[in-house]
């Protein structure tokens, strides 16, 4: 099935059904997450792939236009050479180890440290979570600053428009705001248990499955369900640009501020057993904190990206 | 046997393969991104697949379990989605500019219009 989906993607011409495809696309891939035990990705899938990169990619295409124009190019060329690449690749798997094999390498260098010590040296269940913010503490900091980063990119490129600078249009005029009572009413319903699950996932990321970049991912989601419903000139008062600019800062400072304060006590970078007298309490909090600084950057980052798009197509109505 | 235990990695290669196709294949820049997310999407399902271990459960501990599978791969790929996420934003970002400079969001469109500035010049 998501074969089939991938490869409708690749043949249609109209680009808005190809977006809504991509949607479908994620939401399936997501299951096949669940079905192979990943819980925490599958969740980051269906956040970030089913939600927020279609509405981006939406918001691209009121602005590039909905079709795509037939290539005057042969398509027989790149079918070759990918047909010969995947063939080349297909006879490499049969060096492959089967799947699903309690014995595969990938399965005994480091992995079986985190699996049956984790419970022991991090103290919380989720063994996703103790690898992802203690164990490899450094490589999750240097993701979390790839997409402030990208956040920069995005800013130079489009920047986010002021918006105060002209006055309110009359009523009639602001094509953002029509209203649209069932929409709007159902949004307010939603929002603030949006909000509440993604506190959830926030705190609870120790013991189930959740974390830091899927509570930013889902309340950034809230964010733009209601920007969508109410216009970007209501949600930049709601959640002001500068404001979501220092936020995104703000939870960069926090992580790596986390690390200067484990080597102030002691530790090395990132070693949260220095924060508390008990090593075991203190990984937790170190964890909680610097999971908290993971989520506060996604969910501005989301934000400003968003806010940085929509604030373009409202200037170049098609 | 050996055939069913690969079939994932097969599925994974044309997956990878429709989006190689997408990227190189066609024109519309946006349509690039929407492969190139199709590709990052397969390696994905790579990565999980080689974490998945017959008969184990969801990295998170409970009583009464032995086996889990790999949390490592799960790790490497949350992070993976979201760090694409946002270099889709900004790639979708460079298309708007470019539609903005060259009116077109047409690959062979923007080349002829560079070469005519090029000659002009």
């Amino acid at each position: 099935m998501l074969t089939v989906t991938a490869i409708a993607v690749v043949r249609f011409r109209r680009l808005f059904t190809v977006v809504m495809l991509f949607g479908i696309y994620s939401l399936l891939s997501a299951m096949i997450f669940v079905v192979l035990d990943a819980v925490d990705v599958a969740f980051t899938e269906a956040a970030v792939g089913a939600g927020i990169s279609t509405v981006l990619m939406l918001a691209t295409l009121v602005t590039t236009g909905r079709h795509e124009k037939p290539s005057r190019r042969h398509p027989l060329l790149p079918l070759v050479v990918v047909t010969m690449t995947g063939a080349g690749l297909i006879w490499g798997t049969f060096d492959m180890p089967g799947f699903g094999n309690p014995e595969d390498p990938v399965h005994h260098h480091v992995a079986d440290r985190y699996v049956s010590e984790s419970p022991k040296e991090i103290g919380i269940p989720n063994m996703v979570t103790s690898v992802l913010a203690s164990y490899r503490g450094y490589d999750t900091m240097g993701e979390v600053i790839v997409v402030f980063t990208a956040l920069m990119g995005v800013l130079s490129l489009i920047g986010i428009r002021p918006q105060k600078k002209q006055p309110p249009a009359p009523p009639e005029n602001r094509t953002t705001s029509r209203p649209r009572p069932v929409l709007q009413v159902m949004a307010i319903l939603l929002i603030p248990f949006i909000i509440l699950f993604a506190l959830y996932v926030q705190f609870h990321g120790d013991y189930g499955p959740g974390g830091g970049f899927q509570a930013g991912v889902i309340f950034a989601a809230a964010i733009i369900l209601y920007t969508l419903n109410f216009g970007l000139d209501d949600a930049m008062f709601l959640t002001p640009p500068k404001v979501v600019l220092r936020l995104s800062a703000l939870g960069v400072l926090i992580y790596a501020g986390t690390g200067v304060i484990s080597m102030l006590r002691g530790g090395n970078y990132l070693d949260y057993n220095v924060l508390s007298q008990d090593p075991l309490l203190g990984q937790h909090l170190g964890i909680l904190v610097i999971e908290l600084g993971v989520g506060i950057t996604v969910a501005a980052v989301m934000i400003a990206i968003f806010f940085a798009f929509a604030g373009r197509t409202i200037k170049h109505p098609v | 046997m050996i055939a069913f235990s690969l079939f994932n990695y097969w599925i994974v290669i044309i997956l990878m393969m429709a989006g190689f196709y997408t990227v190189i294949a066609s024109g519309n820049l946006v349509k690039k991104i929407v492969g190139l997310n199709i590709f990052q999407t397969s390696v994905f399902i790579m990565y999980i697949s080689m974490g998945k271990v017959i008969g184990g459960t969801a990295p998170i501990v409970t009583v009464n379990t032995e086996l889990y599978s790999n949390p490592l791969p799960h790790v490497l790929i949350l992070t993976a989605i979201v760090v694409g996420v946002a270099t889709t934003a900004l790639g979708l970002s460079l298309i708007i500019r470019i539609k903005e400079a060259y009116h077109s969001v047409e690959e062979e469109e923007i080349l002829a219009i560079s070469q005519q500035e090029d000659e002009s010049e």
